[in-house]
């Protein structure tokens, strides 16, 4: 196995309303296991359009894509989803947490429908997660119950309930305070320094960006540094 | 796919917006119970009514038609062979009522395999005597075991017993006509026959058959005392009246008997074929009733489900990006409403039977059908089989159509949009 989680070759993405108009333009790029790494950049320089490529989402780009060595481009949605599920963890910007099931049953539901562990070592890997992350005495409450950073935080959890490759975020500490953002950085470099997580975040706070091993900037739809 | 999974997010996407789940599947409650009410009530309604013309119908009926030769003498002529004659004036030809060889007959028919039984009937018109006044009337000469066992006669005898005909010189009457006479059981009535003969018979009952024009004319006596009133001798048999096992195959028997005995023949769905058509207009009429309910149901999940979608937006977003397919997301939406389509149809498939079993106990008491006390109900499970299948059908295609556009969400835009 290579240390490459993820390459790109070439990869260009257009919007096409209200005029065509190229938002990425021949992005390669690489990020190699266990970095750290966040991506910058002024508003509408398409570092948001880059990660949602990279998370297999947005499949409507030019170029190539690979995850772990392998060819992602052209595959079926359901393919897609198999490898977000198994690959990929996503904290956002917003929580998104299901409002019809508590914190734990959020953190395990990625991991029910990848169906790796059984229901039980789930339950026991979800409370772990909450453990480390400081929330286990959260688990049964439901996500209306908790504070910004808490729904935060278990967001977190759920994006590491299947051992992903990587680590997606977007702007995971736009919505919180400096306090909050502050723990939710200190969780993200705890798990790059003590299980090796990979994580690509996107934000547009610098003082973030600085803290983390390698920052990728961009404008206008290209890497400059 | 992760079946049980997809099912338990189904479950509790419904548990967040039970009312509406509530409300969504009380409309298919609604149309199902209706559906079978209605239809269980129809067919109901339909077997009485043509229990009431079938049950006193012969399947196959072997008489003499009264007409005229078929061949005439002039065709019999060698010498206009090949001429085109024209007749007029022909009248029909005196055969006599009585069917040539009846008891031969009524023995071979009687060892047929497809039929269930034989009734051999005399019927002839005659004048019931009230002092001066002469009432036409009819006495219809039975064989009383065959006929109760076949017609089921003893359903229409509101007074006595059918068994009482088995004494000599008995007859039942008419409700009409013992009402115009002011007869009652144990009364004498007098008759005169058709040929001018006198007779005295006992009234041992009074028979009512629910539609007046019968109730009116219509008299029971057995066949020897008949044939007594006639002056015939005892093989004198004007009618045969069979019952086949197999109902539908009437015609084609009636034409085969036709041939066999030269005999006229009528089969019973050409006597009766303008209850066969009302059968079918009520069948009809229940059928679409129950769909445009259940389509209307139908319409409320359709709703229901897709202001669930909106609200969900974020959700379907989220599980698309965690590693659910767009097939996944679809078969919960799928779910959601197969599940309301499921418990609505079975609760109405309860409450269709409890509204059933209500209008089944509702006193239907008339005049004209003496034998029903309640309102006729048919619980066939075809019914229900027919309900629940629409009940799933329906809700199936009304969630299909929002949950494809579910699947279709795009995780990126929602996310982004936030």
């Amino acid at each position: 196995m290579g240390n490459k989680v993820i390459e790109t070759v070439g990869l260009s993405k257009y919007f096409l309303d209200p005029v065509k108009f190229q938002v990425l333009k021949e992005i390669n790029m690489s990020i190699d296991h266990g970095e750290f790494v966040s991506i910058v950049g002024k508003s509408g320089c398409g570092k948001s359009t880059l990660l949602y490529l990279l998370s297999t989402m947005d499949t409507d780009y030019e170029g190539q894509l690979f995850i772990h060595e392998a060819l992602i481009t052209g595959k079926l949605d359901k393919e897609l989803a198999q490898i977000r599920s198994e690959n990929i963890g996503f904290v956002f910007q917003f929580h998104y947490l299901l409002s019809e099931y508590n914190v734990l049953k959020n953190v395990m539901l990625p991991g029910m429908k990848l169906g790796k562990y059984s229901h039980q070592e789930l339950e026991h890997r979800a409370l772990e997660h909450l453990k480390t992350l400081d929330m286990e005495d959260q688990a049964l409450k439901m996500p209306n119950q908790l504070s910004g950073g808490q729904k935060q935080r278990v967001a977190i959890a759920r994006a590491l309930i299947n051992d992903p490759l990587i680590i997606m975020g977007d702007e995971p500490t736009g919505n919180l305070d400096k306090k909050n953002s502050d723990l939710v950085f200190d969780i993200f470099s705890q798990l790059t320094h003590e299980n090796n997580q990979t994580l690509l975040i996107v934000t547009h706070d610098t003082d973030f960006a600085d803290r983390t091993n390698r920052t990728i900037t961009m404008e206008d739809g290209r890497i400059i540094s | 796919m992760n079946y049980k999974l997809i099912l338990n997010i189904a479950l509790h996407l419904l548990q967040a917006r039970l009312k509406q789940t509530v409300v969504a599947a009380v409309g298919v409650t609604f149309g199902i119970a209706m559906f079978i009410s209605l239809v269980s009530f129809m067919n109901g309604l339909n077997d009485l009514l043509d229990g009431l013309m079938l049950n006193r119908t012969p399947h196959v009926l072997l008489y003499n038609k009264i007409k005229p030769t078929e061949n005439q003498p002039v065709s019999l002529s060698a010498q206009y062979k090949d001429n085109i004659n024209f007749i007029n004036s022909i009248k029909p030809k005196d055969r006599g009522k009585s069917i040539y060889n009846g008891k031969n007959i009524i023995s071979i028919l009687k060892n047929d395999p497809r039929v269930i039984d034989v009734a051999p009937k005399i019927t002839t018109p005659v004048f019931f005597n009230s002092g001066t006044i002469a009432i036409s009337g009819v006495i219809n000469g039975v064989d009383v075991l065959s006929e109760e066992k076949l017609f089921k006669i003893s359903d229409y005898i509101v007074e006595g017993k059918v068994t009482d005909l088995l004494q000599n010189n008995s007859i039942i009457i008419g409700k009409g006509l013992a009402d115009k006479m002011l007869l009652t059981t144990g009364d004498i009535i007098k008759i005169t026959s058709s040929k001018g003969s006198l007779a005295s018979l006992k009234i041992v009952g009074i028979s009512q058959i629910g539609i007046s024009e019968i109730d009116d004319v219509a008299s029971y006596t057995s066949l020897a005392t008949a044939q007594k009133i006639l002056e015939e001798p005892t093989n004198y048999i004007t009618d045969i009246q069979i019952k086949l096992f197999d109902m539908t195959s009437a015609p084609i028997v009636a034409k085969e008997f036709q041939s066999k005995f030269n005999v006229d023949t009528i089969d019973y769905q050409t006597a009766n074929s303008q209850f066969e058509t009302g059968s079918s207009v009520r069948s009809i009429i229940s059928y679409s009733v129950g769909v445009v309910l259940l389509i209307v149901a139908g319409f409320g999940i359709y709703n229901i489900l897709n202001m669930m979608i909106y609200e969900k937006m974020d959700s379907i977003a989220i599980l698309k990006a965690t590693g659910f397919s767009g097939n996944d997301v679809k078969w919960i939406f799928v779910s959601l409403s197969l599940i309301i389509g499921l418990v609505g149809g079975l609760f109405g498939l309860l409450f269709g039977y409890i509204f059933s079993s209500i209008i089944d106990i509702v006193p239907f008491e008339t005049a004209a059908l003496p034998t029903i006390k309640t309102y006729p109900i048919n619980y066939d499970p075809l019914f229900y089989f027919i309900g629940i299948t629409f009940a799933l059908i329906t809700t199936t295609i009304a969630g299909l159509l929002p949950a494809m556009k579910a699947s279709k969400v795009d995780p990126v835009e929602i996310i982004r949009g936030k």
